[in-house]
């Protein structure tokens, strides 16, 4: 959270920034004293014990247990320290709170679009809450990128055919570089985006004024009608009722059982991987009947369809995901 | 004054038949000096005009698609044809009987065939330069590389049957200091050197063929189109990143193991000092070899490996930093009380314990996970495996060329002009890769080939850097060159050395030994012994 940033480091401006500091800033200085011990002391003994004559025999001595003890323990010491500290942080930057506003962000060569669950579309400009926690659900529609914002000191690759996910909560409204850091080709450098963090009430307005009516529906409204359209409804029920295929309703985030006896938890990438390859995992019950929409259905409908299963859930249960 | 002797490897058999059907280890070492120096010099090339491109941001002379190509060149070739073979295929080839008092290596006709092999995988390597060469990085990422229309394949090929050249060596090194040691070696009278090779050979044996299964299965996927890695066909691109880095990451101390056997022969001669911790350096040699083969997750920390993968991978990363650390100590306090010569080779082996230092701490900012989400893929990555690459293994393996170059050849190099060199190496080497670290740490990703304008003081300072870091390589290629002819006649034992090649002649009899010498005293037993020189001190 400290905004100043120093010489190595640009201002952070996330919840986490400040411990990645921390930790970054609490290893540059064991390793500049660290340095220095090896630097001084060779230094040193290079000028004490430089060759003036032909040397003869010189001081034999070849070990010292004390000494060895001590420079094993007190860097493992220290290394132990350092790995705790960062796995800690790093936790904190898997685990999403479950109050985020979810965008979707699809990385394509050579630009990011993001989709909001309000139904508005961008390219290449992230418009966040201050103070609010963001999540990022994540993936490709060709090569693999990856998702940087030095500010933030989140990053994390973005995949083809896989959902990656990561968030974060601004601290101070601004504009950020978003930078594509996985080798993608020709636009690589060129793949830059920004992320604009506004107060809330201007986020809100953002919003208001960039839906468009017409084209602008919501991800789970779009998935609602592809629903009908895409011919779920035939198997699928949304209440609950018993049909050819598993009712949607209340399924995210459920453990499920499938045919070969073992259970799957309801995410996105199970969703995806149900309606791309249904019969990879088939559920306990049910016959291996239902086709592929692979080629048939676009990320972005897959995408739409996920939000809306999803939705199903919501107005029933608290979202704890 | 000193005469060089009238027979000896180099002139003994002549002609250039005897000179490519040669058995003799020592030539077979020079053959890979010549073909790996070609080799460096291409990629140093292929550097200066990455730096000189990204001296201000957008196009300055190339365009993007030649600038990735170029970057993969830089990187395939110094990784592949200079770096991993460098050390053991042609100082090891040239030190390692000698320093066993062996005759030869076990198996000599698998030795020039290995040189062959090297010569067979640069070949595809340079013809996929030009037939538009690939532009995926060194590391061949997929899905990229299964779509990218250039040359990959040639240039995997060309890496797949370096590898057997690789292994080849490391097969037949593993053998002779197994077999040929003279009478009286025991294993640990061997000279660390010695020790790092065998390390070194174990990784090559182990490591390098699920690199050429990788690359197989890469190849197999863009022709037969059977998916592996490409999830358009089904496939799994982050299993490829698994597969690359579980050979990719040992592969890292297959370059820097050796280079630490080297410094420890450099500082104990040097200082004329008995080495301190001889196990302890040994051990740890092996200790580095096995934990290497189980941390090639850290390559993968945001890569959506789970976080319990994250967790050991880090943990271990840590603990294959001890071991080197511990070496780092014990080279320091070896200088204690010695009496220390500041001659060429030793100037390098100060200027690795400068630099693979700070590669190593630098290491610990990327091993802890938080920590490295921000750094990973950036220029602090670039900056950290050159200071571990270059600073580390190439300033190794340049002090063991200007230690063993009198043995190699009889002659002395110009010491002023070395150390005139060496200067500029370091100079330029820490102006070009100190301001990356800052680079990266402010956010620039690596691979750019334009960048943002907050960006160019430090780009432009790190590519005048890399003029001066030039300048130094070219001075060297002069006076090394010249040495050859005008150098002074270095005797055979000119630094003061105990181990076994400082008793034979230089240039050695094709033989290596009149009689096999037989193990007497330590291989750094500076307080019993006082060794015989052929140089006087100047
Ligand atoms: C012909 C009937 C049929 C149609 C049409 C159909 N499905 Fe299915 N679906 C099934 C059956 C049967 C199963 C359970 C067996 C299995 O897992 O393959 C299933 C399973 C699923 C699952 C996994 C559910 C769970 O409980 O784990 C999802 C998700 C799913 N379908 C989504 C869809 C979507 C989205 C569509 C429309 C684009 C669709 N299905 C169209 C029959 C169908
Ligand atoms: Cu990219
Ligand atoms: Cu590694």
């Amino acid at each position: 959270m400290d905004t100043t940033g120093t010489i190595f480091l640009p201002p952070g401006q996330s919840t986490i920034s400040g411990e990645v500091d921390a930790l970054f800033n609490f290893i540059l200085f064991a390793s500049i004293l660290l340095f220095l011990l090896v630097v001084i002391l060779s230094g040193y003994f290079v000028f004490r014990y430089r060759r003036r004559t032909v040397p003869g025999t010189t001081y034999g001595k070849d070990h010292n247990v004390k000494l060895e003890i001590a420079w094993t323990v007190i860097p493992t010491i220290l290394i132990i320290i350092v790995f705790i500290w960062g796995f800690r942080t790093f936790l904190k930057m898997r685990v999403v709170p479950k109050d985020a506003i979810e965008i979707k962000v699809t990385g394509q060569k050579w630009f990011w679009s993001f989709d909001y669950p309000e139904g508005v579309n961008t390219v290449n400009e992230l418009v966040v809450p201050v103070d609010k926690p963001v999540k990022l659900l994540m993936s490709s529609k060709d090569v693999i990128h990856s998702f940087f914002v030095p500010n933030f000191r989140i990053k994390m690759d973005v995949l083809p055919n896989r959902y990656s996910i990561t968030w974060f909560e601004a601290t101070s409204a601004g504009e950020y570089n978003l930078f594509c850091t996985e080798f993608c080709g020709t636009g690589h450098s060129e793949m830059i985006g920004r992320v604009k963090v506004v107060s809330e009430k201007e986020y809100g307005e953002w919003l208001e004024a960039t839906a468009i009516p017409a084209e602008g529906i919501s991800p789970v409204e779009y998935g609602a009608r592809l629903y009908q359209s895409k011919a779920c409804i035939t198997c699928h029920s949304v209440d609950g009722s018993l049909n050819t295929g598993p009712t949607f309703y209340k399924k995210f985030g459920e453990q499920e059982m499938m045919a070969d006896g073992s259970s799957v938890k309801v995410d996105e990438n199970y969703l995806r991987e149900s309606i791309l390859n249904p019969n990879a995992r088939v559920v306990a019950g049910y016959a291996p009947v239902m086709p592929t929409y692979q080629g048939i259905l676009k990320d972005r409908e897959i995408d739409a369809l996920i939000a809306f299963i999803k939705s199903l859930k919501e107005d029933t249960t608290a979202n704890d995901e | 004054m000193n005469e060089l002797p009238t027979k000896s490897y180099l002139n003994d058999p002549k002609g250039l038949k005897s000179w490519l059907l040669t058995l003799d280890h020592k030539r077979i070492g020079l053959l890979y000096l010549f073909s790996i120096m070609a080799a460096f010099a291409l990629g140093g090339i292929f550097a200066m005009l990455i730096r000189l491109e990204l001296l201000s941001p957008g196009k300055d002379f190339m365009e993007a698609d030649t600038y990735n190509q170029l970057f993969t060149l830089h990187g395939a070739i110094m990784i592949f044809l200079f770096i991993i073979p460098s050390i053991p295929a042609i100082l090891g080839n040239f030190a390692l009987p000698l320093m066993i008092g062996a005759k030869d290596v076990a198996f000599p006709r698998l030795n020039l065939a290995s040189w062959y092999i090297y010569i067979l995988g640069s070949a595809f390597a340079v013809y996929s330069m030009v037939a538009g060469a690939a532009d995926t990085g060194w590391t061949f990422y997929t899905p990229y590389s299964t779509e990218t229309t250039t040359s990959v394949i040639s240039m995997t090929l060309g890496a797949f049957i370096l590898g057997f050249s690789s292994i080849f060596t490391g097969l037949n090194f593993i053998v002779t200091i197994h077999k040929l040691r003279s009478p009286g070696m025991s294993w640990f009278k061997m000279p660390l050197f010695v020790w790092g090779l065998y390390a070194t050979a174990i990784i090559q044996v182990l490591a390098t063929p699920v690199l050429g299964i990788t690359l197989l299965l890469l190849i197999i996927e863009r022709v037969a189109g059977i998916g592996i890695f490409d999830p358009a066909m089904g496939g799994d691109p982050v299993l490829y990143q698994h597969f690359f880095w579980f050979y990719s990451h040992p592969a890292v101390y297959i370059m820097i193991l050796p280079g630490m056997g080297i410094i420890s022969e450099l500082i104990s001669v040097f200082s004329n000092k008995k080495i301190f911790g001889y196990k302890a350096i040994a051990f740890s040699s092996l200790g580095i070899a096995f934990v290497s083969f189980l941390v090639w997750g850290h390559h993968m920390f945001v890569s959506g490996q789970s976080e319990l993968a994250a967790m050991i991978f880090s943990f271990l990363t840590f603990f294959v930093g001890i071991p080197s650390g511990i070496k780092v100590f014990n080279w320091v306090t070896t200088m204690y009380r010695g009496s220390i010569s500041l001659k060429t080779p030793m100037l390098y082996a100060l200027s690795f314990l400068f630099l693979f230092t700070i590669g190593g701490l630098t290491g610990i900012f990327l091993g802890a996970l938080s920590v490295d989400v921000h750094l990973h893929d950036t220029y602090f990555i670039v900056a950290h495996f050159h200071y571990v690459m270059m600073g580390g293994t190439v300033m190794a393996f340049l002090g063991g060329v200007h230690y063993w170059w009198p043995k190699i050849w009889g002659r002395m190099y110009s010491e002023l002009w070395a150390r005139i060199s060496v200067a500029l190496i370091f100079v330029g080497f820490n102006v070009t890769f100190f301001s990356q670290f800052i680079l990266g740490s402010q956010g620039m990703p690596r691979r750019y080939y334009n960048y943002l304008d907050q960006y160019q003081p430090l780009h432009a300072f790190s590519t005048y850097g890399s003029w001066i870091l030039g300048l130094g390589f070219v001075i060297m290629a002069v006076y090394l060159v010249h040495s050859l002819f005008k150098g002074r006649v270095a005797g055979s034992n000119p630094w003061g050395a105990l181990t076994f090649e400082w008793t034979t002649a230089s240039p050695p009899p094709h033989e290596n030994f009149a009689t096999i010498p037989e193990t007497t005293h330590g291989p750094y037993d500076f307080d019993k012994i006082v060794p015989k020189r052929t140089l006087t001190e100047d």
